[in-house]
């Protein structure tokens, strides 16, 4: 693990995030990305150093804790519902097209 | 692609040269009556996609909602497992893309399980193994694929189609640190291991525990290190072990594999596979590569769960009695011998013969079903015991019927096949069957005299004295009278004319 | 200011609100009247303005006459019933489309209302329909909608702001007196700011999420986009409260937002502490824009109020921290988008699998921006930068928090110009992505750290005649501060100028067809 990371990306870089996030970007795209994701991160990157190590992280604005519902069941779709944004329907199923990876 | 056919090293050269480091993962889908984060329903079995919400079928905007209940089995489950319960712990996002799972993220924890830290003894043919618990964590179950094409199988299927009633049911993954110095018991301990776990949670009633529903699931790692090695050898995760017989098959399956490539001087590749029930043997998934960067961070939408202490010990003092104690408790109240109770703890039989005791049966006679009859007709059909299709409730009004009288043991086996085949309840089957023994004394000693008559011979034998020769007059009743006969009464009868 | 004659919008879309409810409430109008008057005002200017992408005229109107029915009766669900609404289209609304500006939801229509729509409906308001935004909210201009950009009632050439320039400007041309935005880096106070309205970012969990198309979760916050401050707080009181269906929806009651409103109206601010924010003025802000910004605080000091200047060292940092922290979050929000189960599906040829339909799919249905913003979040969550990257990023929000709650300590509330430019031209900061970021850099603050925060206009910058906008901030949960100052500011500011800053505006000249004639309604009571 990098300890403080290079402020630039490069192009293979971009093509492989592009690929976690499973976007086909295109040769162009991926040409204009890289110089520009890199002078963001440059711009970005001014954070690092700025907070120690004793500074807690804040991943919510508020500082709530336990907030559950009761084990009671709501009213839920109708099957129809589920289904009327799919882009194809069988045997009231989301019909999608054959899965390459492995199931998780 | 995984080569079908693989070379495996004979088990007992796996111990001669290797140790065997053990992990299982399983899941477990947890009874509570709505999803982990909606308030849609867990019931198995619905018309596909009736049991969705915006928030299970990850429709924009929808938000997520923590399910107490689910909360606090974790935190059960996690006490039961002798876990440190988190005093703050959050969700986070397990980033990748996957058709079945509605948000392509699932909603887990990471660094911050809600229970970590435990163990659990296993017991397998009177040797304690300890079980390191590494972490017990909530998530959401994924929806379900079919795979449409002739394979039916992920693999070659033209399509797929997707239901996601599954969706967002609260999942509880348990994770062991790795078992090790199992030895030449290590298919046992991990299957073992798996069945007490399973006997727990169904005591901590947070869980149908029914394999083969999909509700626990188990995967299996395994790496073996030369013996006498400080470190341990590169592993595998066996997925889709889907039943206690699986478990040790699998175990020892990868054992034999890991060894024959190891002996042969090559590298095991850190992999997933799949083990399949039918052929026995476990096929290549997909490498780790860093495809597997899950992107985890805290889930923004979810605020920290912080069980109070005062919660965690109102839920320590109410849970249910440990299984170990358990079983002493009532090996007691039983009087089995030692070999008795371990047998029926190792045949999952525990909570069954419990079951059928409390219907009225003698622990004997409950002990002699599950563990004689009952288990071989499982085994028979594959399946674990608690499946085999016969109640405990069942089994012990068929033994009220054979201690009336009213059946005899073959009488008895028929009753099963009667309750195998949906038949209705015992009695039913008794009637619809015509099985009762006859009590007809006047047909009874008909028979007897038409037997004597057929048989001097063998009349005369008793009649000298030999009372053992009346076992074959006995067997020509009971063929005239059908098997519907009381055996010792004929034997009465029997020896009432020639003594 | 403008007259009334046939040129200019028929009166009774003039009119605020508040002058609407009363107006019903004594039998001078009828909702139908108000919301056809409405209707009819968008089809005369949304060709020049697209404000909207969507309009839903009959279902507007079926429930305008249903609220004329309750009002027969005399049972009105609360003090908007009838009154209609734009709505910002990043809200699921059940039956109505909902495209977040991309094309990838193009023809999605959604089986379920956000809980902000559901409590619309609730609450009597008519739905004119859903209002242009940047692409996911992404963006400071419009111009970032896959729908084409909204031009600035003001100047058409220009931008309206962003990402809710379809809600400000729908306001401010006067195609609907209330409209719902929401604001994750300033994409409420940002688009008012530079359209001469008034927007408001409530507490973060003030108004339930439940149903925004969540941009970044943390900082997402939807609220009022209005003209007057007392139509924000009245529209605040609908929309907010506790939500169950929102686990980050805070349970305590909002305070009184109407009253402090009107006990604002007075002008009078004594006593009242102001902090200035050095950090947030100076370089990189128009003259114009500060000009009018000190002006305004001049006139505080004169309405009684004690001004005093804070420092936040940290809101330096608030940009850079945002743009990890968004890109973060929105990298995870946006993988739902994968031609599955809803929304567009691209088959590219062969044999395609599911894998390759979603990268299709995601290349062709989102935008550029979008794109950006989704690799630059994944690299930030990726394994080996996310310490450096993001978990920085969270430790900087917990010092800008301190930054506030230390700067809360010396004053009531803060202000600072809510944008530190007027409108620019359309396509002048398209392909900058740095420019068009900085224009959030005084409104971001207030998203890391939950705080509410008001924008109403502050005049006109003299160089390009543009309106310019202050913000008002108050600490979590005293949102009221906000309104208080924001109607004192707003009473002193028009009493100064002699009129509402957006009686100023240009008419906007009908594309053919006159404008609905008024009845003659008097409309301000």
């Amino acid at each position: 693990m990098p300890e403080s990371p290079e402020h630039t990306i490069t192009r293979e870089e971009v093509a492989h995030l592009a690929d976690l996030a499973r976007i086909d970007l295109t040769d162009t795209e991926l040409d204009h990305l890289a110089p520009q994701l890199s002078v963001i991160l440059e711009s970005i990157a001014s954070i690092q150093g700025v907070a120690g190590d004793d500074v807690p992280p804040t991943s919510h604005a508020l500082p709530l804790t336990n907030v559950f519902r009761d084990d009671v069941e709501r009213p839920c779709l109708t099957a129809e519902e589920a289904l009327s944004g799919a882009p194809e329907v069988e045997q009231q199923r989301f019909k999608v097209p054959h899965i390459l990876g492995d199931e998780q | 692609m995984g080569v079908v056919t693989e070379t495996l090293l004979s088990y007992d050269d796996v111990l001669a040269q290797f140790d065997p480091a053990l992990g299982l993962e399983v899941h477990v889908e947890l009874n509570t009556a709505t999803k982990m984060f909606c308030g849609c329903p867990t019931e198995f079995g619905a018309e596909p996609n009736t049991q969705t919400c915006p928030t299970c079928l990850g429709l924009p905007g929808s938000m997520p909602v923590v399910n107490a209940k689910a909360v606090e089995a974790a935190i059960r489950i996690g006490l039961a497992l002798n876990c440190e319960i988190a005093s703050w712990c959050r969700f986070a996002r397990k980033n990748y893309f996957y058709p079945d799972m509605p948000k392509n993220f699932q909603t887990s924890q990471y660094d911050e399980p809600i229970a970590f830290n435990g163990s659990m003894d296993v017991e397998v043919d009177g040797e304690t193994y300890r079980v390191g618990i590494e972490r017990a964590h909530m998530e959401e179950d994924t929806g379900k694929s079919t795979h449409i094409g002739t394979s039916g199988r992920i693999h070659g299927a033209d399509y797929s189609l997707v239901d996601y009633n599954r969706a967002g049911i609260p999942l509880i993954e348990i994770v062991t640190k790795p078992v090790l110095g199992t030895g030449a018991k290590a298919p046992e301990v991990a299957r073992a291991y798996v069945a007490q776990l399973r006997d727990l949670l169904l005591g901590l009633g947070v869980s149908d525990v029914r394999m083969e529903q999909g509700s626990l699931r188990c995967d299996v790692n395994l790496s073996l290190a030369p013996r006498g090695a400080d470190e341990l050898g590169t592993r595998t995760e066996t997925k889709n072990v889907n039943s206690l017989r699986s478990v040790e098959r699998a175990t020892r399956y990868e054992m034999q594999r890991h060894a024959a490539i190891l002996a042969g001087g090559s590298t095991i590749l850190q992999e997933t596979r799949h083990w399949h029930e039918d052929t026995g043997i476990t096929t290549s998934g997909r490498e780790k590569s860093d495809a597997d960067d899950y992107r985890y961070f805290p889930e923004p939408d979810l605020v920290p769960v912080a069980p109070s202490r005062e919660w965690v010990e109102q839920l320590r003092v109410e849970l249910p009695e440990p299984p170990h104690e358990r079983r002493a408790r009532l090996q007691a109240l039983w009087g089995f011998s030692d070999l008795e109770m371990r047998d029926t703890v190792g045949a999952g039989a525990l909570g069954l013969v419990e079951e059928t005791i409390a219907a009225g049966a003698s622990p004997q006679a409950a002990r002699k079903w599950w563990l004689g009859e009952l288990a071989r007709r499982a085994n028979e059909a594959e399946v674990e015991l608690p499946q085999v299709g016969v109640s405990p409730a069942d089994v012990a009004r068929v033994q009220a019927l054979v201690d009336e009288g009213t059946l005899n043991d073959k009488l008895a086996r028929q009753v099963l096949d009667g309750l195998l085949a949906g038949e209705g309840t015992p009695d039913e089957i008794v009637a619809a069957r015509g099985l009762a023994i006859v009590s007809d004394e006047g047909a009874l000693s008909a028979a007897v005299d038409n037997a004597i008559a057929a048989a001097p011979d063998v009349a005369a034998k008793i009649r000298d004295g030999k009372v053992a020769a009346a076992g074959a007059l006995i067997g020509a009743v009971m063929k005239e009278m059908r098997g519907q006969a009381d055996a010792n009464r004929v034997r009465e009868l029997i020896l009432e004319r020639l003594t | 200011m403008t007259g009334e004659g046939a040129a200019g919008p028929a009166r009774s879309v003039r009119a605020t609100a508040a002058d609407l409810s009363a107006a019903l409430d004594e039998g001078r109008t009828t909702s139908v009247e108000v919301t056809r008057a409405h209707l009819d005002r968008i089809a005369e200017v949304d060709g020049d303005v697209h404000a909207f992408l969507h309009v839903d005229a009959e279902g507007a109107l079926i429930a305008a006459a249903e609220s004329d029915e309750r009002r027969a009766a005399g049972r009105t669900w609360s003090a908007l019933d009838g009154i209609p609404i734009a709505v910002k289209d990043v809200m699921a609304t059940r039956g109505l489309p909902t495209t977040c500006g991309s094309h990838i939801l193009e023809g999605w229509v959604p089986p379920y209302d956000a809980t902000v729509v559901a409590r619309l409906r609730g609450a009597g308001l008519p739905i004119l329909g859903k209002t242009n935004m940047d692409e996911f909210a992404m963006g400071s201009s419009t111009e970032h909608s896959a729908f084409g950009p909204t031009h600035n009632p003001w100047d058409l050439t220009r931008i309206p702001g962003g990402s809710g320039g379809g809600s400000a400007a729908a306001v401010a041309a006067y195609e609907a007196p209330l409209a719902i935005g929401t604001d994750t880096g300033g994409s409420i106070r940002q688009p008012g700011a530079v359209t001469g309205t008034v927007g408001v970012k409530p507490t973060y969990g003030g108004v339930s999420r439940y149903g925004l198309v969540a941009l970044a979760n943390s900082l997402d916050q939807a609220g009022p986009v209005t003209r007057t401050v007392l139509d924000a707080a009245l529209l605040h009181e609908v929309i907010g409260g506790h939500d169950p269906l929102d686990s980050t929806s805070i349970e305590q009651q909002l305070p009184a937002l109407v009253d402090a409103a009107r006990r604002g109206a007075d002008g009078d601010l004594t006593g009242v502490r102001i902090g200035v924010v050095r950090e947030l003025g100076g370089e990189g802000y128009q003259t114009g824009v500060l000009a009018r910004f000190e002006e305004s605080v001049e006139l505080m000091t004169k309405a009684g109020a004690e001004v005093v200047e804070v420092s936040c060292p940290h809101f330096v940092h608030a940009l850079a921290t945002y743009y990890l922290i968004l890109p973060a979050e929105a990298s995870s929000n946006l993988a739902r988008f994968d031609a599955m189960r809803y929304g567009l599906r691209v088959t590219p040829g062969g044999d395609p699998s599911a894998e390759d339909v979603m990268r299709a799919t995601r290349e062709a249905g989102f935008g550029d921006e979008v794109k950006r913003r989704i690799i630059l979040g994944t690299y930030a969550l990726s394994s080996g930068y996310y310490d450096a990257y993001y978990g920085q990023a969270q430790k900087v929000r917990t010092l800008v928090t301190r930054d506030f709650e230390a700067a809360f300590e010396q004053a009531d509330v803060l202000v600072s110009p809510t944008a530190p430019t007027t409108a620019f031209k359309i396509g002048e900061k398209v392909d900058d992505p740095l420019a068009m970021y900085l224009n959030d850099l005084a409104t971001i603050p207030a998203n890391l750290s939950g705080v509410p925060g008001i924008s109403i206009p502050s005049g006109l910058a003299d160089e390009d005649g543009l309106p310019a906008g202050v913000q008002i901030l108050a600490p979590a949960m005293a949102d009221d501060r906000v309104y208080r100052v924001g109607a004192a500011m707003e009473a002193l500011l028009v009493q100064e100028w002699g009129g509402r800053l957006l009686d100023e505006a240009p008419e906007l000249t009908s594309r053919g067809g006159s404008p609905l004639a008024s009845s003659g309604t008097e409309w301000e009571s």
